[in-house]
This record gives C-alpha cells, sequence and structure tokens, in this order.
C-alpha cells in the first residue's frame, strides 16, 4: 500500500534516455593525419554520401583545415575516375 | 651585375607526383612504350625519378571517351617547374592518353609518400620472407 501513496509522480520501469550530445572532433588531428591521399579512393569514400556528394563539415566533424584538404583530395580522385561525381547507392 | 646572374641561374626544384590513365585499347606492350615514352621526356629534361607505380588495367568510375577501363600510371620526381607544363602539353598530344594529373607535394605529402613506399617494401619483404618459409 505504500507504493500507492508515493505512486502520484510517474515511473518508469527502464530509466528513459536522455540524449547527451556526443561532442564530435576532427579524426585527423586525433589520428595525427597531416596529408590526405587522393590515391586512396577506399578512405575518401566514407567522406562522401551514397550520391557520391562531399559530406558536411557538421554531419563528419572534420575540422576546417581538414575539410578544405578533404575536397581538394575527393576533387582529385574524381578526376581520375578513382571516384564517381554522381551515382546512386555508392555505399 | 653578378647577384643577377645568381637569380637568373638559381633553379627551384619540387618534388611532384603525375597519375596517367592510357586507353584499354593497348596491348600491354603498346602501354610499355607508353610509359617509356613520357620516362624518357622526363629524365631527359633533367627530372630525378624518385618512384613509380603501375595499377595495371583498372575500371574507371564513369565512361571516358566511352572508357569504362584504363591502364593506370603513376611517375613521382623531381623537377623544375616548367617541365611539368612541358610534360602537360605532351600528354594533352598523346591519343593513348586520356586523363592525367600532376600535383605537387608539399613537406606532409613528401613525408606520407615516402612513409608509405617503405611500410610496402617492408610487407613486400615480409611476404617474400613467408613464402620462401613455406
Amino acid at each position: 500500500m505504500k507504493m500507492a501513496q508515493q505512486g502520484n509522480d510517474i515511473r518508469y520501469l527502464t530509466p528513459i534516455n536522455i540524449e547527451t550530445k556526443k561532442k564530435k572532433y576532427c579524426r585527423f588531428k586525433k589520428a595525427r593525419i597531416r596529408y590526405i591521399d587522393y590515391k586512396d579512393a577506399e578512405f575518401l569514400i566514407k567522406f562522401v554520401n551514397d550520391q557520391g556528394k562531399i559530406l558536411p563539415r557538421r554531419i563528419t566533424g572534420t575540422s576546417t583545415k581538414f575539410q578544405k584538404k578533404i575536397s581538394r583530395a575527393i576533387k582529385r580522385a574524381r578526376h581520375l575516375a578513382l571516384l564517381p561525381f554522381v551515382t546512386d547507392l555508392l555505399k | 651585375m653578378n647577384e643577377i646572374n645568381k637569380l637568373k641561374t638559381h633553379k627551384m626544384v619540387r618534388r611532384y607526383e603525375t597519375v596517367f590513365i592510357m586507353t584499354p585499347v593497348l596491348s600491354d606492350e603498346q602501354a610499355k612504350e607508353t610509359v617509356q615514352k613520357f620516362r624518357k621526356l622526363l629524365t631527359d629534361k633533367g627530372a630525378q625519378m624518385k618512384h613509380e607505380e603501375d595499377w595495371g588495367l583498372k575500371k574507371l568510375a564513369y565512361p571516358i571517351q566511352k572508357k569504362t577501363t584504363g591502364f593506370y600510371h603513376l611517375f613521382e620526381f623531381e623537377a623544375e617547374g616548367n617541365l611539368v607544363s612541358e610534360l602537360e602539353v605532351n600528354y594533352k598530344r598523346d591519343e593513348r592518353v586520356i586523363r592525367f594529373l600532376t600535383v605537387s607535394l608539399d613537406k606532409y605529402g613528401v613525408e606520407f609518400v615516402e612513409k608509405r613506399r617503405k611500410l610496402k617494401a617492408e610487407k613486400a619483404k615480409e611476404e617474400g620472407k613467408k613464402e620462401t618459409e613455406v
């Protein structure tokens, strides 16, 4: 009967998930990568969506400095037909 | 006067990397011949060859001149800047080359390229060892 007295406030069986924002970080700064190779298409594919578009910094968390380098590398790779300019279902 | 002459003869040598794609229509021998032509052009004009890679016949991500495959080849060399423009003119004139890209490597680029080469060499060595053991 104690339960009923306490039961005015809502109770959950499982603790609710309060979404904590995970801080994004620049993976190049963390891994101390200083040069981004345009020949490595497998690596560059991570920074491209499935249409072949370059992902924004807002999503990947890359710093400005490396976003510039990434985009340059992807554009070079596209020129050499290592990456497509436009596609569907790249991944 | 001496100073000016010094400036004129001063040479700015940089590290460059160039990749080009040849048409798949060529036979292996013709492809080799093309590569040899460009290698000769570079070395004749005073470039110092640092590295070379043959990627072989690769599938293109999109068709170029209605071809879906191509022979890739990479040169890494040290030379003056005016050689690059000359090289690119030769690329353009050659019908066998369908795409090319020349980049100058900054200090991080040079570091990266040399490290990668080292790792590759070590890997090859290990594999060679394994094979001899087996």
